[in-house]
């Protein structure tokens, strides 16, 4: 399976996913540890990504929703945004509103 | 030339901005994982009429294709404020 199609499979797979730069434990790099804050703090059960593990979708998934950086956020199969929109979208209460209702 | 000016050129040429910030925040990153390939690490501050209408996704977009190649050499990681004048 190509990377295009990993992708597309993970996306649908899981209802919150997050493509990130190290793990929710040990997050390499800032923006995809406060994007992971932010989730939890939502209280979202999500998937999560480790690109630098895996060079073939670090490079496929900036193709897939021709989004240049990483992090990326799915819900429900949909590109939400990377770390500024989930960031504003937390502070307007919507991303709690798309957890909740990926969750129900 | 360098990379904060090449950043404010296509920004102006491509988006018409009435307010344009571009700041360099590579030394608070300098060192991590992520860092490594050299780029640098910067925030734009962006009000400009052509986001009416447009979804944070769309506004980010049109920033990236704005920068284009740049955003792959030159810039490791952008932190984007896109405004509407109306929105300030």
């Amino acid at each position: 399976m190509n990377a295009q199609d990993r992708i597309k499979q993970q996306v649908t797979e899981n209802n919150i996913i997050l493509y990130m730069k190290g793990t929710p434990q040990s997050p390499q790099c800032g923006f995809s540890g406060r994007s992971v804050q932010l989730l939890e703090a939502c209280g979202a059960k999500f998937a999560s990504v480790n690109v630098l593990a895996d060079q073939e979708i670090r490079e496929g998934i900036k193709q897939y929703s021709n989004w240049p950086t990483i992090p990326q956020l799915y819900i429900k199969g949909q590109f939400i945004g990377g770390c500024d929109i989930i960031t504003d979208l937390y502070q307007k209460g919507e991303l709690q509103k798309l957890v909740t209702g990926a969750q129900a | 030339m360098h990379r904060i000016a090449l950043i404010e050129q296509r920004l102006r040429a491509a988006l018409a901005p009435q307010r344009l910030e571009v700041f360099d925040e590579s030394a608070q990153h300098a060192g991590h994982a992520g860092a490594k390939g050299g780029g640098g690490h910067y925030a734009v501050v962006i009000v400009s009429p052509r986001f009416a209408g447009k979804s944070l996704v769309e506004r980010h977009r049109m920033i990236y294709d704005a920068l284009g190649d740049a955003m792959r050499r030159e810039i490791h990681a952008l932190s984007i404020k896109a405004l509407t004048p109306e929105e300030l």
